[in-house]
């Protein structure tokens, strides 16, 4: 996995931040050193307007580790260089033997009713003890969430949206229900009124980024490769390279996907899923997950109804099923219809961020106040 | 859904925890996923069998716990048991039902040795 970025596959690209590697792993090996060294290594950047230059640099630690992995690289270009410093202890001992040696025989354990919960009797004890000599099985216990690495990232952009007042939206729909227009003519609305940024996210181009600066609104492009989703992660890089100022309106637009986008939390206060009625009404019950995900829905493209046969209250009645929480807004980007509530709805939201940092500052500035009177009153 | 993401974060959680405490293979992966999490069992199974060959969790049992859906309906005012977030109540038929459990997707334990 990139180390920078953290994209799985490689392909994922934040504009300002590009570079290409492609992993191919197959063959597996395991060695366990603790070592010295220091080593030497350049990285090479290419910049967006097609300058490229490297930094080598040089740096030594000690650690000790035990990697269990494999890989054969192809189409890879990282450089990297060891020196390793001379006469450090450096010991491999690769279990490669044991590995291959063991592979063909699985341990299979009959576990009764194992469709059930009542298979799962382990206890706390070290499990599956088997003849003394022979490779004993011990059970970790992990209790992780499978997607805890993007929560610990989604809760580190939320700490920075709180800390800096800014009121961040996660825009969720399939491909063509009009994000990038309404997007568009929302910051054109704003244009006096707040400060605009955009996240797009997209699996190629910056052709929605560029409609977004067309309008004067600063957005950073984020490609996503082969990703069907915008994770925590890639927002928090996107975060870093648009530096927006205190109490901004950020516009996360995501992958055009109902499905997976749910459930990658990005850190934002809400997601609005916008459904444009040339789609069927029935899109919340076929795809629960976005719309239970979601806070608000738009219902775009209003201004075509009177040619169509789509059921409005019957789309809502379908998404309030699974989520009867939710709120719904009939908007038309093209007429203007409905912009208003959905404007107020987002200065509302912003309002309300700016709102707990004032108050967040107010209380800092209170315990300051405090602590030097209690410095004064000591000394 | 983007059951290979989820593949690897199990893969990436195996790996770590491997190499955190210093155990060369993986037997058995335990895994906890709520019928409401919008996971497909049977895809995630297949991801994970491609993503853990090679490593410590090569040929590894992956043993997966459905957690009930549960919601709260309004209208009953209690915790009723669903299997979809479109459900109705069982109990009253209305739509009113807010998912409370079965949404989890985690690694519960490994066995090592």
């Amino acid at each position: 996995m990139c180390t920078v970025c953290g994209c799985g596959q490689g392909e994922t690209k934040i504009e300002g931040h590009e570079h290409e590697h492609e992993h191919d792993h197959s063959h597996p090996h395991t060695h366990e050193h603790d070592h010295d060294h220091g080593h030497v290594h350049g990285h090479e950047h290419t910049h967006p307007d097609g300058t490229s230059h490297s930094h080598p640099h040089e740096h030594g630690h000690v650690h000790p580790h035990v990697h269990s992995h494999e890989h054969s690289h192809t189409g890879h270009d990282h450089g990297h260089d060891h020196l390793h410093d001379a006469g450090a202890g450096h010991d491999h001992s690769h279990a490669d033997s044991e590995l291959h040696g063991e592979g063909g025989q699985m341990h299979y354990h009959e576990h009764k009713g194992s469709a059930g919960k009542g298979d799962l009797h382990y206890g706390l004890g070290p499990a599956h003890a088997h003849a003394p000599g022979l490779t004993q099985e011990r059970m970790v216990r992990i209790e992780q969430d499978i997607l805890g690495k993007n929560n610990r990232y989604a809760d580190g952009n939320r700490k920075h949206f709180a800390e800096h007042g800014i009121f961040a939206v996660n825009l969720v729909s399939s491909p063509g229900s009009g994000k990038t227009t309404l997007l568009v003519k929302t910051i054109e609305l704003l244009k006096d009124k707040a400060k605009v940024a955009v996240v797009e996210g997209d699996q190629q181009t910056s052709n929605d980024a560029d409609r977004i600066r067309a309008t004067g609104a600063p957005a950073i492009q984020v490609n996503t490769g082969k990703g069907c989703h915008l994770d925590a992660h890639m927002v928090g890089h996107a975060l870093e390279r648009l530096a927006l100022p205190d109490d901004s309106l950020l516009m996360i637009e995501n992958v055009g996907n109902l499905v997976c986008p749910a459930a990658f939390d990005l850190g934002e206060a809400h997601k609005v899923v916008i459904l444009s009625v040339t789609e069927g009404e029935d899109k919340p019950l076929k795809y629960p997950d976005m719309f239970n995900a979601a806070d608000l829905m738009i219902l775009n493209k209003v201004d075509l109804l009177p040619y169509l046969t789509f059921d409005v209250a019957k789309c809502v009645e379908f998404a309030r099923r699974v989520n009867p929480k939710l709120e719904v807004l009939q908007v038309s980007a093209t007429s203007g219809a409905g912009m208003g509530e959905w404007l107020g709805w987002l200065l509302a939201g912003l309002a309300q961020a700016k709102g707990s940092r004032e108050a967040n500052v107010d209380l800092l500035k209170k315990r300051i106040a405090e602590l030097e009177a209690a410095l004064a009153a000591k000394g | 859904m983007h059951e290979m993401s989820l593949a690897e974060g199990i893969l990436q959680i195996v790996e770590d925890t491997a190499a955190n405490q210093g155990f060369k293979r993986v037997t058995e992966v335990r895994l906890e996923i709520g019928a409401l999490s919008g996971v497909e069992v049977e895809a995630l199974s297949f991801c994970l069998d491609v993503v853990l060959k090679g490593g410590v969790a090569d040929g590894a049992r992956v043993e997966l716990e459905r957690l009930p859906g549960q919601g709260w309906c309004l209208a009953c005012g209690e915790t009723v048991e669903i299997t979809a977030l479109y459900d109705a109540c069982p109990k009253c038929g209305g739509y009113q039902v807010q998912a409370t459990g079965g949404t989890e997707m985690r690694v519960k334990d490994l066995l090592v040795e």
